[in-house]
Order: C-alpha cells, then structure tokens, then sequence
C-alpha cells in the first residue's frame, strides 16, 4: 500500500515537473530582454537606446510577437524575417562580420602564446638571482678560522 | 633570432590589423560605379536578383520584366522623402503602363505589414518586392532612401536619381527609355 501511494506521488510529481522544465527550456520572452539584443534598422543603433519612430516601430512588432506567445528566439527569427540580418545587433559572421569574431579569438591566442613564452623566462630570472644570493660559504683555513675568532673577541663584551 | 621574431610578428599583427580597418572602410564606403558608369555613358547591366513580391504572391526577378522599360524605386515606409515621391511614381506607373512598361518597388528594411499599408495609403498601382537580407539595395550601392534607377527594355540602367525623384528627373529618364 506505501508502495502504491510513493509511487503515485512520484508520478504526480513528475508530471508537475513536466511542464515546469518546458518553461524553464523556452522562458517567456520580454521586451527589455530582446532590445539590447536587436537593432533599430534605420538609426544603426541597439534598439535599447534608440529613440525614433521606426524603433518605436519595432517595438509595437516585438511586443505584437511577445503577446502571440513567441520565445525570445523565435521573436528575433521573425525580425530577421521581416528585416534581415542587419536587424541583429551580433554580427552574424559572414562578409567583414566575421572579423568581430575571430580578432578577439585571435588576441586571446597572441596572449596566451605569449604567456607561455615569457611566464617561464620570469620564472627563471627569478630562481637565478636567488641562488646567486646565497653562495655556498667558501670554507676558512685554520689561520683565517684564528684570526677570526680573535677578532670577535675583541668585540665581544 | 628569437629576439628578433617577437617584433616581427608585433608588426605583421600590426599591419594585419590596419589592412583589416582598410577593407572594412572600403566595404562600407559608397559604391558609386554604377553613377560613375551612368556618367560616362555606358549604360551597365542592372543587378538582379530572385525577391518576394510584397503581396505575397512568390518570387520575382528584374529579369522577369525584360523587354519593359522599368523604374526601379528603392524606398520604405519608415521613410519620409518616399512618401513625397509616392506620387509622382504613381503617375510615371500610369505612363509607363501605356508602354508596357512599369516601376518596380524595392522595399528596404521594412516589415510587410508597414509597406503594405503605404501601398494603400498612397494608391499604389506598381508591384513591389522585399529586399529583406538588403543584398539587392548593396549591389545597387543603396544605403540611404529613397533611390530610383531607369532601367531600359534589354535590362541597362540609363539614369539614376539618388534621393527625392523630381518630375523633371522621370521626364528626362523616361524619355531615355522611349517612354
């Protein structure tokens, strides 16, 4: 009977948690979210700072496809749709685009390439003037060892 | 050796850097060949691409109007001038019609709907296509509106107004393409 009843639950819990992953998959789009991610096509500007009739526009459109219960990508499909590509605010990779992409990926590998050249030479200098700094004592003969403890005795209280 | 290679490649980044600003600068400046062309004379073969017809009714080419004298007109609702020139496009369409020609819309970043309603707004006669991916406008060397190419009946662009169309432009234009 306790088995029936942790399995019914168990049951009833899942199919709560169905729904509840879907929405967490696809959450509800908003306007503020989509804005920075798209441009005002006219002014050339993220439509989050754009201030003019046609991004006033754009906004009727998005919140038009927000309220048709659209997700956030499939709102910015139907941008590019009407639009095209010159609507996302990402450079989408292709023509001189490309370039947004690939100079940063390639400033992060001429820094790292140079990391690992210069971290091993710091390292280096660093241990050498160490071991500079503490020479083996060079060894006293027994005239020197006397002279000195002479010395030390003159000094010495 | 060594020492050497590091300034080395800090130049040739350098160099590559201000090559790529070069060619972005290039890709973005106006491309006035098509005016410079006109200007000279020769008349250059109009770029044509496959479009949808804003009414929705499938795709289109220029080369689909081959043997008609067209006026290409790039414009959009979002823009002001378009709607001066609205007019004055009508009343070619309805000259050019008796010829057997027409003018072609091209519209330009706009959503159907908002192009739609100007074409009712302001009567409209002439069909229109959507250059949504702006490919067409690019190889026209379009990026301000409104823009308008005479192209004649074997598909060569004769003249070009880049801006607001005046009547005295289309007369001149028109009478070009034996219209």
């Amino acid at each position: 009977m306790t088995r029936r009843l942790v399995a019914a639950l168990l049951a009833a819990l899942a199919l709560g948690a169905a729904p509840a992953a879907a929405l967490a998959a696809a959450p509800r789009a908003s306007l503020t979210d989509i804005e920075d991610e798209v441009m005002c096509v006219v002014c050339n500007v993220p439509l989050n700072v754009a201030e003019s009739p046609q991004a006033d526009r754009e906004r009727v459109l998005i919140k038009q496809l927000i309220a048709q219960g659209k997700t956030k990508q499939q709102v910015k499909q139907a941008l590019v749709a009407q639009y095209g590509d010159a609507v996302l605010a990402t450079p989408h990779g292709s023509g001189f685009d490309w370039a947004a992409w690939a100079i940063p990926a390639a400033l992060i590998a001429a820094v790292l390439a140079a990391l690992a050249i210069v971290v091993p030479r710091w390292r280096r200098r660093e241990e050498q003037p160490q071991a500079a700094a503490a020479p083996a004592a060079p060894a006293l003969d027994a005239a020197d060892a006397r002279r000195l403890d002479e010395d030390l005795a003159r000094y010495e209280p | 050796m060594r020492r050497r290679a590091v300034p080395f490649a800090a130049i040739l980044a350098a160099a590559a850097l201000v090559g790529l600003l070069v060619y972005g600068v290039a890709q973005r400046s106006d491309n006035r060949t098509l005016d410079q062309a006109v200007a000279k004379g020769s008349a250059p073969v109009a770029p044509d691409r496959s479009l949808p017809v804003l009414d929705g009714s499938g795709q289109r080419t220029l080369a689909s109007f081959r043997g008609k004298p067209v006026v290409l007109n790039f414009w959009a609702s979002w823009c002001t001038p378009c709607r001066q020139e609205a007019p004055l496009l009508e009343k070619a369409q309805q000259r050019l019609r008796a010829h057997g020609g027409t003018v072609v819309g091209i519209t330009y970043r706009d959503t159907t709907g908002d192009a739609q309603a100007f074409v009712r707004k302001f009567g409209l006669t002439y069909p229109s296509l959507r250059d949504v991916d702006g490919k067409l406008a690019e190889s026209y060397g379009t990026r301000a509106l409104p823009e308008t190419f005479v192209i004649d009946r074997d598909g060569h662009i004769r003249a070009i107004s880049r801006g607001v169309v005046s009547q005295r432009f289309l007369n001149s234009a028109l009478r070009e393409v034996g219209v």
